[in-house]
């Protein structure tokens, strides 16, 4: 596979002297991803670089991932990756990635991204990636036909939630749409924290993992107002994929739905309108603070001097506003560059950007652990296991819950 | 001097694929007990640290829960398809008519691959789907099937899909060994006057030694590399509840960025198995009949 590989990359070099090759590593291979992934691809063909796609389906990355590092390891990196949040440090501690300060100081990176994001991109002050997207994590999805016909309204805050979760279930239909998958358990449950505990509580408790906020009172209630969401979730919630959830949302038989902006693709690809056909609204209690979770490429060193001038164009095409614009529109996320216009975007898209300037001026733009923004991945894991099995097992405690997380945030 | 010029040919012909085969058997195993002794995270790093991936290892509970449903799961995978396995042969062995065609029948589930039998078991087990769902559509309202959602009971289903589609395949092997037996056994036995029943439990299966043999061998192994199964049909069950080493492994090397935890957790799995094996196949190779 390997020698197939470099005999083509040797033969498109070969051909396109002056041109260079960008080999791409990405998981965007449903609809809507697929094409905004495409779009950068015509976007370096414009500048007359040769986009090698290399594309490993799976929503999580995870082959991606043991792809990569074999490819690594071989010494045979690909020029950009699929990689975000803290793993983006990870890879750089190995020392395979490439400094891009030179294009970022040209074009002036550090002034058209939030610094929380821009830290995020960096190792040791030198940026190693660029940012695509920002999605918004702490978005409630609802049916407004469901609601009408249950007499609910749209909760604001987790005491209003349950509220209008008995009554969604007094009209049979199912009040939240869950799959039972440990990153989506995670991301209902930093949205339970985020708005029963606030951005501070967040902060300290899952990003900084100080012990004592792990087992505080606070944390005890997020726990159980946690578990007492999986009371209004149906039975074949294990294992279901976040699209078949959204889908019953999309079709009525169930409410509400606790996930990422991403969802709204879903909606807009079965031809239903925001407003009209589907609500989107901050997670109870989290209206001012914004959990982010931003797409970014991990440049790699390369050997060649060509591709290096290619992965330049990649990246400097990557913070363009054309395609910023273009990708998130197609993404269902917004453009992480400052300063856009957004006209061309969705009333959801509008609100989101408008929420995220504020959180990001107030202090309340939080990273999303449940996407891996705020923790090393292993760290992540232990704490997804103990919050999935919490979740999962009606035996377990939410003291004994609360010590597990303490002991899972100690793994290194 | 012919005979010596070509006693050495056939270790010549079979040298090269005996020395790929350790190498790339005991070799890799050698390098992944090296990594299990390493600092490694995100990539291999070479740095030792003693047993600290060790100590870490026990210490987490989800390895735990995956060496208890590894023991469950094979004592029911192994026991389940051998008994129905021998069950099916024994009585496939009376000289029945359809018997060509029922023996197909039997092995076709071993056809397919463990990621089908574990989507086609998942859709059938689960409650809103299938067996459960098609119960109550069919009157029995309070019938109930959740084993698939429950953390205590999805192992069982686990157990199930994989004696489903083991149990033909060790079928097919002990019929061929029921076939190679000698008649004249069984006519001295049945002119003694023994029943049916009596001539099998006594004569027929002990000398099956050898097939009981070869069949364990097959089957423990099917049941130690069970990764497919449990990732199509649970993903790891409700939160980790039907983590198996395998899938344990996977998920700390290759998704966590814990390479030496992963290379633990391999090495722990061989000398498990190790222990069970090298015995059995020592005390079944020492005795020559």
């Amino acid at each position: 596979m390997k020698l197939i590989l470099s005999a083509f990359a040797l033969a498109t070099a070969a051909l396109a002297a002056q041109a260079g090759e960008v080999e791409v590593l990405h998981w965007w291979t449903s609809g809507g991803e697929a094409k905004a992934a495409a779009e950068l691809k015509a976007t370096m063909q414009k500048k007359g670089h040769t986009w090698k796609d290399f594309a490993v389906a799976g929503g999580g990355g995870d082959s991606a991932m043991t792809v990569l590092k074999s490819r690594v390891v071989s010494g045979n990196a690909p020029a950009a990756a699929q990689i975000k949040g803290p793993s983006i440090q990870e890879w750089a501690r190995e020392g395979v990635l490439a400094n891009m300060d030179v294009l970022a100081k040209a074009e002036k990176w550090d002034e058209l991204l939030p610094k929380s994001i821009a830290d995020g991109l960096k190792y040791k002050g030198n940026y190693v990636a660029a940012p695509v997207n920002v999605h918004r994590v702490n978005w409630l999805w609802a049916n407004p036909e469901a609601l009408k016909k249950a007499g609910a309204k749209l909760p604001t805050s987790w005491d209003e939630f349950f509220v209008t979760a008995e009554a969604l279930k007094k009209a049979g239909i199912i009040p939240v749409a869950h799959g039972g998958q440990n990153w989506q358990d995670f991301t209902t449950f930093e949205s339970v924290a985020l708005g029963v505990g606030g951005a501070e509580f967040y902060k300290k408790a899952l990003v900084q993992l100080d012990p004592a906020t792990l087992k505080s009172p606070v944390m005890l209630k997020t726990l159980e107002t946690f578990k007492k969401v999986k009371g209004y979730t149906d039975k074949n919630a294990n294992g279901r994929d976040w699209n078949l959830a959204t889908a019953m949302v999309i079709k009525g038989e169930a409410g509400m739905q606790l996930m990422g902006d991403w969802a709204k693709g879903e909606f807009v690809a079965a031809g239903k309108v925001p407003g009209k056909d589907f609500i989107c609204a901050a997670a109870p209690g989290t209206a001012k603070s914004y959990t982010y979770n931003v797409d970014s490429f991990a440049l790699f060193q390369l050997k060649n001097e060509a591709n290096q001038k290619a992965q330049q164009d990649l990246a400097s095409a990557i913070m363009s506003t054309e395609f910023q614009e273009v990708f998130n529109l197609n993404k269902g996320s917004i453009p992480v560059r400052l300063g856009m216009k957004l006209d061309k975007f969705d009333d959801c898209a509008k609100a989101s950007s408008a929420d995220f300037v504020a959180a990001s001026k107030a202090g309340s733009l939080v990273p999303s652990i449940a996407h891996g923004m705020a923790v090393p991945s292993a760290t992540e894991g232990a704490i997804k296991d103990v919050v999935s099995q919490f979740w999962n097992d009606d035996k377990m405690s939410a003291a004994s819950a609360m010590d597990k997380l303490v002991a899972a945030a100690k793994t290194k | 001097m012919t005979a010596s010029r070509t006693a050495w040919l056939p270790r010549l012909v079979v040298a090269p694929s005996f020395l790929v085969g350790f190498l790339f058997i005991y070799g890799l195993i050698a390098w992944n007990g090296w990594l299990s002794v390493s600092a490694s995270r995100l990539l291999p790093n070479y740095g030792f640290v003693g047993f600290a991936q060790y100590a870490a290892l026990f210490e987490s509970e989800r390895f735990h829960v995956a060496l208890t449903n590894m023991a469950i799961f094979g004592t029911l995978f192994i026991g389940g398809a051998m008994a129905i396995g021998l069950l099916l042969a024994v009585l496939l062995d009376q000289k029945i008519r359809a018997e060509g065609v029922l023996r197909t029948v039997y092995l076709y589930p071993m056809a397919i691959s463990f990621i089908v039998t574990g989507t086609a078991w998942k859709w059938m087990l689960n409650p809103g789907l299938g067996l459960e769902h098609l119960m109550r559509q069919w009157g029995f309202e309070s019938f109930t099937f959740d084993w698939l959602v429950d953390p205590d009971k999805a192992i069982y289903c686990i157990a199930i899909a994989g004696v489903w589609q083991s149990a033909g395949f060790v079928m097919a092997l002990f019929l061929a060994g029921l076939r190679g037996i000698d008649d004249s056994i069984i006519k001295a036995a049945q002119v003694d006057g023994a029943s049916l029943p009596r001539i099998y439990l006594r004569i027929v299966i002990p000398s099956l030694r050898p097939v009981f043999f070869s069949t364990l061998m097959v089957v423990s192994h099917l049941a130690i590399k069970s990764f497919d199964l449990v990732m199509a049909l649970t993903a790891g069950g409700p939160g980790f509840a039907t983590d198996l080493p395998a899938t344990f492994m996977y998920a700390m090397a290759f998704s966590r960025g814990q390479i030496g935890l992963g290379a633990a957790s391999a090495t722990v799995m061989l000398a498990t198995v190790a222990a069970i094996v090298v015995p059995y196949l020592y005390s079944e190779l020492r005795t020559k009949r």
